[in-house]
């Protein structure tokens, strides 16, 4: 069978920094093609160069057998091919509607005058082929959860009836319904002869979707295999080229007292009665289904969000937390979720981003000490294995499991006893998330209180020592590591018994 | 590698254009490049640049400030009323001096704790506190200041040839580019221009650095007022109308995105410098002031596409 794409010898840099180096990539018609490698491969760039986003500096692109240049998307997509970007492109003040038309609006002849019902029904029927029926095309789309968002962008890739459609970390942020249900779409894609080709670290996913799977590792290519003829160890040997060990890390802490309590935690509407504690050198797992409230019970026990009632004790005391940084004098730390939007000032330095919570380890009176800022810096980076061109890059110009090291890497400086972690590993490569694992270790070896708030059942499973399950805002179950399995959890998190 | 030098070659872009304006400026007036004129355009500049330096700190922070001519105005009458009253000058400065702190903080909390974007917030402090002057006033310049050595020395004088003003305002610069570099403050101001969020999440009390940020911007401008008043030895109610504009212009050629989290205050002075030698060699070679105004604006067009450019 004829490539329906097929990529020779690509070259890129930034600035001098050699990002792929002669890669090839082709993709079949109607295959479901992995894309694998280590956060800072070169994958996102490789799909960029692609679709004309980033010009390419060598090698040759043919689509359909005939050579091609891209130099925008809007072209890629008029050739057939679509992309839904790692970073969603979703514009919030619109509808879901307008968004899936953006560009491409329905107008009675060319007066420029919109149809709406049409567009409106339209959109009810591209959602209903994802098998999505709770979205309403009238909504807001920045009200929709990350997840929908998602759904949407999905939906209007392939309503435009693309015949490749390039999906970068879809399911980072999707439930597991929703999950479930992109699959079935990718399947049903599979047999119009749709291909796809899919970006994920998430191995299980690919073992279960793909029909190929590319492996880049530091901008080059390694290879293609079929998955049939591989496993899980390979490819991941192809990635990170040696072999990685066990995939969580065997916990060493010794856990002590109960350090930090949670009593009576409410918030109309968002949650209820949260109790629980956490022990030194603990490691509490938090699992729960996607909007059951656990990152909204962290924001408000770290000060970002209101509480109505409740108290937070550390150490016994009883804390009074009304700004993140009254936690953070406390003691407490919190990786948030969202690192684009909440965890990094993205055109700003990894220096400058990791200096703002840790402005007093670093300045004296208010004046920052840029030795000591360097030093810590540097430290750091190192610890954390960023992977840079120095500490004065940009942080939107790190991949994404890099950046997720950065903010990381800005709540080790102070020294937490009690750490939060909301999806800690979401985006990141399987070296990068046993290296994560490994630092939570090592906190808790000093005696850090850790909760990990996480969507990925067997993350859950393979580091806490203790896990909660959330369901609709309330505490559902707590299991010890040693009773706990998927569908324990999975069942508590959906409300059964 | 080209990229380095490309985004040198961005940071360097005031600069170069300040360089190319005085030297057409230089080959067609004979008087520009004499060392009176010179200094004198300093102290000329002074005024502006005071005013955009606050501006810098704003505008990092996402923000931005209408109300500075008419802060400028109010705390200049007030001074110049407690001098006419026979106050001590030090005295009456410094309570001139707060009260244009005064009305930048309340900028600032309407802002913050009022949530108005501060455009519109400052767009209606701009007329209440030109109102407040007009009030204070009752619409008629205030003559008859002090004679005191400081006061005059403020926007008169001269310490070895060189114009007071310029001086104060080359040490206020310092100052100010210090604590944006070298500070936990001028850090915060960054990040909260930057991701306001991220910047809380991270401890920043973010309400704080703003507040702080236009109350700086508030004195800077009465400063920037008292040197007026000295050198005109009298407070007009209509003093600093539109100086808004220029101080805005001058962050923005030097290269400070409106959009805040970005820019540098040694652009600022550059760009202050900018609009100075505009204004001080259009007059040398006897440009009438309806075309000088297109003139500007045009340099401020060109400059904003160039920069577009080499992005
Ligand atoms: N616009 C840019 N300017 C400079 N460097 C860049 C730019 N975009 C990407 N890079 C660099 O290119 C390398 C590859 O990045 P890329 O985003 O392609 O990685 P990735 O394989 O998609 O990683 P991840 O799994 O983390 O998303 C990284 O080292 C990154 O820092
Ligand atoms: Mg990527």
């Amino acid at each position: 069978m004829a490539e329906f794409v097929k990529m020779t010898g690509i070259d890129k840099a930034f600035s001098g920094n050699q990002v792929l180096k002669d890669v090839s990539f082709d993709v079949l018609p109607g295959e479901v093609h992995a894309l694998m490698g280590e956060n800072g491969a070169g994958k996102s760039t490789l799909i960029k160069v692609l679709t004309g986003i980033h010009p390419r500096d060598g090698g040759t692109i043919e689509v359909r057998g005939k050579e091609v240049t891209f130099s925008n998307p809007k072209e890629a997509e008029r050739a057939g091919i679509v992309v839904i970007h790692q970073e969603l492109n979703i514009i919030p003040h619109l509808t879901v509607a307008e968004n899936m038309f953006l560009g491409k609006e329905m107008t009675i002849g060319k007066t420029g005058i919109l149809r709406k019902k049409d567009m409106y029904n339209q959109t009810l029927e591209n959602l209903k082929r994802l098998g999505v029926t709770n979205i309403d095309p009238n909504e807001t789309a920045g009200n929709l959860s990350v997840g929908r968002q998602q759904m949407v962008e999905i939906a209007r890739a392939v309503s435009t009836n693309a015949e490749m459609i390039i999906m970068d970390e879809p399911t980072a942020a999707l439930t597991d319904r929703e999950i479930d249900s992109l699959f079935d779409v990718v399947e049903s894609l599979r047999k119009q002869n749709v291909s796809i080709v899919y970006i994920s670290h998430r191995m299980e996913e690919i073992f279960k979707i793909c029909d190929r799977i590319t492996v880049l590792r530091d901008g080059e290519y390694v290879g293609t295999e079929r998955i049939a003829d591989t496993d899980f160890e390979a490819v991941v040997k192809m990635m990170v080229g040696r072999e990685l060990g066990e995939r969580f890390p065997a916990r060493t802490s010794e856990v002590g007292e109960t350090i930090f309590e949670v009593k009576g935690l409410s918030r109309d509407g968002w949650f209820d009665d949260i109790d629980f504690h956490v022990k030194q050198g603990e490691i509490l797992g938090v699992a729960g289904l996607m909007g059951a409230g656990r990152t909204e019970i962290m924001e408000a026990i770290f000060g970002a969000a209101k509480k109505k009632k409740g108290q937070v004790i550390l150490n016994g005391k009883p804390l009074n937390i009304k700004h993140p940084q009254d936690a953070i004098r406390a003691g407490i730390g919190f990786i948030t979720e969202d690192r684009k939007d909440e965890g990094l000032v993205l055109h700003l330095s990894i220096r400058e981003n990791i200096a703002l919570t840790n402005m007093k380890a670093i300045s004296g009176k208010g004046y920052i000490s840029s030795k000591k800022e360097v030093n810590l810096i540097d430290d750091l980076i190192e610890r954390l294995h960023v992977r840079t061109t120095g500490r004065e890059q940009e942080v939107k110009s790190l991949s994404g499991g890099n950046q997720q090291k950065v903010v990381i890497a800005k709540w080790l400086g102070i020294e937490p006893r009690v750490l939060i972690l909301d999806e800690p590993t979401r985006g990141v490569d399987v070296g990068a998330k046993k290296e994560i694992y490994n630092i939570m270790n090592e906190l808790t070896e000093q005696g850090v209180a850790i909760i990990m708030v996480s969507s990925e059942l067997p993350e859950i499973l393979g580091v806490s020592d203790r896990i909660m399950v959330i369901h609709e805002g309330k505490v559902a179950r707590f299991l010890d590591r040693e009773e706990a399995d998927q569908e324990k959890i999975m069942q508590a998190a959906t409300g059964g018994e | 590698m080209q990229q380095t030098i490309v985004n040198n070659l961005s940071k360097l872009g005031p600069l170069i254009g300040l360089v190319l304006i005085m030297t057409i400026l230089g080959f067609m007036s004979d008087n520009f490049f004499t060392l009176d004129n010179l200094l004198n355009l300093l102290r000329q500049i002074s005024i502006n640049a005071l005013i955009a330096f606050g501006m810098t700190y704003v505008i990092l922070t996402g923000g931005i400030d209408l109300s500075v001519g008419s802060i400028l105005a109010f705390g200049s009458a007030l001074t110049a009323g407690m001098l006419a009253s026979g106050m001590d000058p030090l005295l009456a400065v410094l309570i001139g001096l707060l009260a244009g702190f005064a009305m930048g903080a309340f900028n600032g909390l309407i802002i913050t704790k009022g949530k108005v974007a501060p455009f519109i917030a400052t767009l209606a402090t701009m007329t209440i506190f030109r109102g407040a002057t007009l009030v204070y006033t009752e619409g008629r310049p205030i003559t008859g200041l002090s004679d005191s050595f400081l006061f005059e020395m403020i926007g008169r004088g001269y310490v070895f040839g060189i114009p007071f003003p310029g001086i104060l305002m080359i040490i206020v610069f310092f100052l100010l580019f210090f604590l944006l570099r070298k500070t936990v403050f001028g850090r915060q101001v960054y990040a909260v221009g930057g991701n306001e969020e991220a910047a809380k999440l991270s401890g920043i009390k973010a309400d704080r650095v703003k507040i702080w940020v236009y109350s700086l911007t508030g004195m800077l401008s009465v400063l920037a007022g008292i040197i007026l008043t000295s050198r005109l030895n009298s407070a007009q109610p209509t003093a600093g109308t539109m100086y808004e504009l220029d101080a805005i212009a001058a962050v923005v050629l030097g290269g400070t995105s409106l959009a805040g989290g970005r820019g540098r205050l040694y652009g600022t002075l550059i760009g202050a410098l900018i609009i100075g030698v505009l204004d001080n060699g259009l007059n040398l070679l006897n440009v009438s002031s309806f075309y000088q105004q297109i003139v500007k604006g045009g340099v401020i067009l060109l400059a904003v596409l160039l920069d577009r450019r080499s992005k």
